[in-house]
């Protein structure tokens, strides 16, 4: 398998699709997806983010629920259902955030492929439409470049002194 | 941005994308490589040429068509910030799955 490399596409208009491999078994992966006390390492967005809250209820109609913070106090959440569940190889569950600022519910699946003890995760998020899809990667964007900001400003003190 | 989308989003324009990364190229050459009619692959070039993704120019009797590269970049500087926000995640996802490598490998000594 190919080395550590995010691969991030579009594919038709309502897809983003991304591919990583991983150094680890797949039952580990699923595990760091599925199990909200590690989830909430790792699943955390631009530098600064952290989730307080992660609930995560891993049976088929079960819900979960993630929120993020910010250093500044500014908090986004996200949630939804889970609809399919064979672990440790494929996960599909519905995603809204609270405050969404695109029309519709997204579905995500996750697919897990173990070869050699790698195991190349496939995330794909499925958008209700094409707007909804290009409003999530402009959103992605702009946290970027906020992002990027943020350590700007972190180290102008530091030049100044 | 939503141009160039949306004219990326219809699957023969894709393909005439993809046609044009390697050069610059004669509709003719284009409606044969792509099985379709010579109106449908001038419709298409239309909605591209419109999205500011080619340019023409006439050579003699033919009309050649060419990528501009200006909003496919625009597109890869949108994607690429979105990849940095989960490549961000999953780095952080390679150091957990390694702390939970190790901890097997002690338990899994322990048990012998």
């Amino acid at each position: 398998m190919s080395e550590k490399t995010l691969e991030l596409t579009t594919r038709g208009d309502r897809e983003i699709v991304m591919t990583r491999v991983f150094d680890a078994p797949r039952r580990l992966v699923f595990d760091a997806s599925t199990n909200p006390e590690l989830v909430k390492q790792w699943l955390l967005g631009p530098p600064g983010w952290t989730m307080p809250v992660c609930e995560i209820d891993l049976r088929v109609g079960g819900a979960y629920r993630y929120v993020w913070r910010a250093a500044d106090g500014q908090k986004m959440g996200m949630g939804g259902v889970y609809r399919e569940i064979q672990a440790p190889e494929r996960l599909v569950a519905t995603e809204r955030f609270d405050e969404a600022w695109y029309p519709g519910e997204a579905v995500g699946t996750v697919v897990l492929v173990e070869q050699g003890g790698k195991t190349k995760l496939t995330q794909t998020i499925l958008y209700e439409s094409r707007a909804a899809r290009d409003a999530v990667l402009k959103t992605g964007m702009e946290r970027g470049v906020a992002a990027s900001y943020d350590r700007l400003a972190e180290l102008l003190p530091s030049l100044v002194a | 941005m939503m141009t160039t989308f949306r004219a990326l989003a219809e699957p023969n324009r894709f393909q005439i994308v993809e046609l044009l990364r390697d050069g610059p190229r004669p509709v003719g050459d284009m409606v044969h490589r792509l099985r379709l009619r010579q109106p449908q692959v001038s419709k298409h070039l239309r909605v591209l040429s419109e999205a500011g993704l080619v340019d023409v120019r006439v050579d003699a009797q033919r009309r050649i068509y060419a990528l501009r590269p200006a909003p496919l970049r625009e597109l890869e500087v949108w994607l690429e910030t979105y990849r940095r926000i989960w490549e961000g995640n999953y780095q952080r996802l390679d150091a957990l799955l390694d702390e939970m490598k190790a901890k097997e490998k002690k338990r899994g000594r322990k048990k012998r």
